[in-house]
C-alpha cells in the first residue's frame, strides 16, 4: 500500500535535491500536476488580469498610477461582496438573479432610516442585514421546500424586490445619506501604519498557516507537497501584499472598503473549505442525492446559502450608498447584477455546481472593474463597454463548459 | 471509530443454517411487501449471519431490490418480522438501519464526483478539530481514511486527495464499500456491485468482498452474474416473481442448477 500511495503522488516525490535546479524541477512538476488534473485554479484569470492591465497601460499612461488603482479597489468593492454571495450560490449548483434588486432594497431601507426617521447608522445597518438574510432564506425556501427551480424564484424576486424598492423609496426617488459613519465606510483611507500592519499582517497570517499545515502533515507522516513549493506561494502572497499596501499607501491609503472585502472574502473562503457548513455546500452542488443519503440536511443547506447571498447583497448596498452618498432608483440596478455573476465567473467558479472557490469573487470582481475603468479612462462610451463585459462573460463561461467536457471526456465526471 | 471490526465470526463457508445453537444476526421471516396491484415480495425468508457472503439473485423484477431495501428502511414490509441479533426489530428509515451496523451501497454508488476520497468517506459524519471553532480535522481524517482502505487492502487509489471523479469505476465502487464498512457495520448490502466494471476492476471488487468475510461481515451481495455469485459467495439464494425458491450452498450446486430456479424451470426445496 505504501509503495502504491507515493508512487502516485509526484508532489511528494518531487522533493528537491538540492539547489536552484532542483527547487525548479519542484515548481514545474507541482505546475504540470495541476495542469493535467485540469485544476488551473485561479491562474487564468490572473493571466487574463495582467494582460487586460498592460493593455490599458500602454494606451493610457495613468491607468496603473496608485490614484486609479485607489480607486479601482473602491469601484470593486460593493461588486465584489455581492459576488461573494453569487459563488456560494453557485457552488450549490444554483443561481440567484435576484441580488442586485435586494442590495437596491437594503440601499433604500439603509437611507430612509437614517435619513427620514433619523435611526442611528448602526441600527439601520443591522436592520438591512437581517433584511437580506430574510429575503434570502425566502427565497431559498421557497426553492429548496416547494422546489420550483431557483432561476425562477430569483427572477421574480429580481422584478418584486426591485418594486419594493422604489416603494420604500417614495416619490422623489432618491435619498441622500451624508451620514459620516456610513460615508466613511468607502470613502475613508486607512493612515499609511494601519495599512502596513494589515498587509505585513495578513502575509504572515497566510505564511504561518501554510508552513503550520506542511509541519502537521509532515509530523503526522502524510503527503505534503515540498517545501519550495510552500515558499513559492508564500512568496508570491508578500509580494503582491507589500506591493499593494507601498501604492495605495502612496496615493491615500489603503482604502477601508478594500479590506473590508479582502477580510469578507478571507473569512467565506475559510468557512467554505475548513467547516462542515462549507463542505456540505460543496457536496449538495456536487451530488444533492448523495448529500441528502449522507444524512446532510439540504434543504437547510441551501436556505442558508441563499440567506447568506442576501446578507452580502445588503452589504453591496451598503457599500453602493457609502461611496455614492446616496440610495437612489439606480442602486443595484442595471448591470449590478450581472457584473456581481460575471465576476464569480470569470474568476472560475463553476456554473454547473460543485467547483470554484470564495477568491474568484475578487479575482473576477478584479477583471471586471479593470476593465470597465480601463474603457471610462479612454472615454469609450457604454455601448462599448456592454459589448466588452459581454464578451468576457461568454468567454469565461465557455471555458468553464469546456474544461467541464475535457473533465468528462477524461472520466472526472 | 473506523477499522474498528476485528475478525469476529467463523472462517469463510460456515453459514448460520448449519450453525443451530446460535441464531443468525439478521432473520427476515414471512415478508411480505405489495406495490398497488403488484405483489414484490410474498412471505420471503431470509437471513445473513457474521462471516458470510450471501447472494441474492432472480431475474428482473424478482424482488431483490426490493427485499434489500425493506432491511435498509428505505421500504416498509407490509408484513413479517425481522431478527437482529436475536431480537425482533422494526427497520423504518435508513438511519434505524445504519444504527443496527447495516450499511447498503446502492448501483449509484452516492458519491461526489467534486470532492476527495477523504471527503467522500467522511460525508455527513466528519471529524472536527477538539477545542476549535469548529474546524474540519483533515488530517485525523485523511489518516484514518488510508487505515480504512489500507486495512481493505485496496491499494490502486494513488492519493486520498484525488477527486472521486478522477477515479476508475472499480476504484469508486472500492471507496463507497469501505465508506460503508468504516463506521462499525456488521451487515453488508451490495446492489450489483460490479455490474457496470470491466474485467480487472470487478476482480478488485470480488477481492473487497472476500475481505469484508474474513474481516468478519455479512454481506449481501445482489448480482446478475452467475459467475461471480460462484466467485464471490458461500450461499446462493434465488428469488422468482417475489418468493424464495431455492437456497443452495455454493460449494454443493452447480451454475446450472442456478440458473434453472431462477428462471423456475426446476423447483428446489428452499
Amino acid at each position: 500500500m505504501a509503495a502504491g500511495l507515493s508512487e502516485q503522488t509526484p508532489l511528494d516525490e518531487a522533493v528537491p535535491k538540492g539547489g536552484l535546479a532542483g527547487a525548479g524541477r519542484a515548481l514545474a512538476s507541482a505546475g504540470l500536476q495541476r495542469l493535467r488534473q485540469g485544476e488551473l485554479g485561479s491562474l487564468p484569470v490572473i493571466v487574463g488580469l495582467i494582460i487586460i492591465w498592460g493593455y490599458f497601460e500602454s494606451q493610457q499612461g495613468v491607468y496603473l498610477s496608485a490614484r486609479n488603482l485607489s480607486n479601482l479597489v473602491l469601484q470593486i468593492a460593493s461588486t465584489g461582496a455581492v459576488a461573494i454571495g453569487i459563488v456560494m450560490v453557485l457552488l450549490l449548483g444554483e443561481i440567484d438573479l435576484s441580488v442586485g434588486s435586494v442590495a437596491g432594497l437594503c440601499s433604500a431601507i439603509l437611507g430612509v432610516l437614517i435619513v427620514n426617521t433619523g435611526w442611528p447608522w448602526w441600527a439601520a445597518i443591522i436592520v438591512i442585514l437581517f433584511t437580506g438574510a430574510a429575503v434570502g432564506a425566502f427565497q431559498g425556501a421557497w426553492f429548496a421546500v416547494v422546489g420550483v427551480p431557483s432561476f425562477v424564484v430569483t427572477l421574480a424576486g429580481f422584478l418584486g424586490w426591485q418594486g419594493v424598492q422604489l416603494r420604500v423609496l417614495g416619490s422623489t426617488g432618491t435619498v441622500n445619506v451624508f451620514e459620516p459613519h456610513i460615508g466613511a465606510i468607502a470613502q475613508s483611507y486607512l493612515p499609511d501604519y494601519w495599512g502596513w500592519i494589515i498587509g505585513v499582517g495578513a502575509a504572515g497570517g497566510y505564511a504561518l498557516t501554510v508552513l503550520t499545515e506542511q509541519a502537521r502533515r509532515r509530523r503526522a507522516g502524510l503527503p505534503a507537497p515540498p517545501i519550495v513549493v510552500a515558499f513559492f506561494r508564500i512568496a508570491v502572497v508578500a509580494v503582491i501584499a507589500v506591493a499593494s499596501v507601498e501604492i495605495l499607501n502612496s496615493f491615500s491609503g489603503v482604502p477601508t472598503a478594500g479590506v473590508i472585502l479582502l477580510g469578507l472574502v478571507i473569512f467565506f473562503s475559510v468557512v467554505m473549505t475548513r467547516t462542515k457548513f462549507g463542505r456540505y455546500v460543496f457536496a449538495v452542488g456536487g451530488n444533492a442525492e448523495a448529500a441528502r443519503r449522507a444524512g446532510i440536511n439540504v434543504v437547510r443547506i441551501r436556505i442558508a446559502v441563499f440567506a447568506l447571498a442576501g446578507v452580502m447583497a445588503a452589504i453591496g448596498g451598503l457599500i453602493f450608498v457609502s461611496r455614492l452618498t446616496a440610495a437612489s432608483t439606480q442602486t443595484g440596478a442595471g448591470t449590478f447584477l450581472l457584473e456581481a455573476i460575471a465576476a464569480a465567473v470569470i474568476g472560475g467558479t463553476s456554473l454547473f455546481g460543485g467547483r470554484g472557490s470564495v477568491w474568484s469573487a475578487l479575482l473576477g470582481a478584479l477583471v471586471i472593474g479593470s476593465v470597465a475603468n480601463g474603457l471610462d479612462l479612454l472615454a469609450q462610451p457604454p455601448e462599448i463597454k456592454y459589448m466588452v463585459e459581454g464578451a468576457i462573460l461568454g468567454a469565461a463561461v465557455t471555458v468553464d463548459a469546456v474544461s467541464r467536457r475535457g473533465r468528462a471526456a477524461a472520466g472526472r465526471g | 471509530m473506523p477499522n474498528d471490526q476485528q475478525s469476529m465470526g467463523g472462517g469463510g463457508g460456515d453459514t448460520a443454517a448449519s450453525a443451530g445453537s446460535r441464531r443468525p444476526l439478521l432473520e427476515l421471516k414471512g415478508i411480505s411487501k405489495r406495490f398497488g396491484a403488484v405483489q414484490a415480495l410474498t412471505e420471503v425468508d431470509f437471513e445473513v449471519d457474521l462471516g458470510e457472503v450471501v447472494a441474492l439473485v432472480g431475474d428482473n423484477g424478482a424482488g431483490k431490490t426490493t427485499l434489500i431495501k425493506c432491511v435498509a428502511g428505505t421500504h416498509q414490509p407490509d408484513a413479517g418480522t425481522i431478527y437482529f441479533d436475536g431480537r425482533e426489530v422494526k427497520i423504518q428509515t435508513p438511519s434505524d438501519a445504519t444504527r443496527l451496523g447495516i450499511e447498503t451501497v446502492y448501483q449509484d454508488l452516492a458519491l461526489c464526483d467534486n470532492l476527495d476520497v477523504v471527503a467522500n468517506m467522511y460525508l455527513g459524519r466528519e471529524r472536527l478539530e477538539p477545542a476549535d471553532v469548529g474546524f474540519l480535522a483533515e488530517l485525523e481524517m485523511e489518516k484514518a481514511s488510508l487505515d480504512v482502505l489500507r486495512g481493505l487492502n485496496v491499494t490502486t487509489i494513488g492519493s486520498v486527495r484525488t477527486k472521486v471523479a478522477a477515479l476508475s469505476g472499480g476504484q469508486r465502487q472500492s471507496v463507497a464499500i469501505s465508506r460503508a464498512v468504516m463506521w462499525n457495520s456488521r451487515i453488508l448490502l451490495l446492489d450489483e456491485p460490479t455490474a457496470a466494471l470491466g474485467v480487472a476492476q470487478t476482480e478488485q471488487v470480488h477481492a473487497l468482498i472476500k475481505r469484508l468475510r474474513e474481516q468478519g461481515l455479512g454481506v449481501v451481495v445482489i448480482s446478475h452474474n452467475i459467475q461471480e455469485v460462484f466467485e464471490v459467495s458461500d450461499r446462493i439464494v434465488v428469488l422468482r416473481l417475489g418468493r424464495l425458491v431455492a437456497t443452495f450452498r455454493q460449494q454443493e450446486t452447480t451454475p446450472e442448477d442456478v440458473v434453472a430456479a431462477i428462471v423456475g424451470a426446476r423447483r428446489e426445496a428452499a
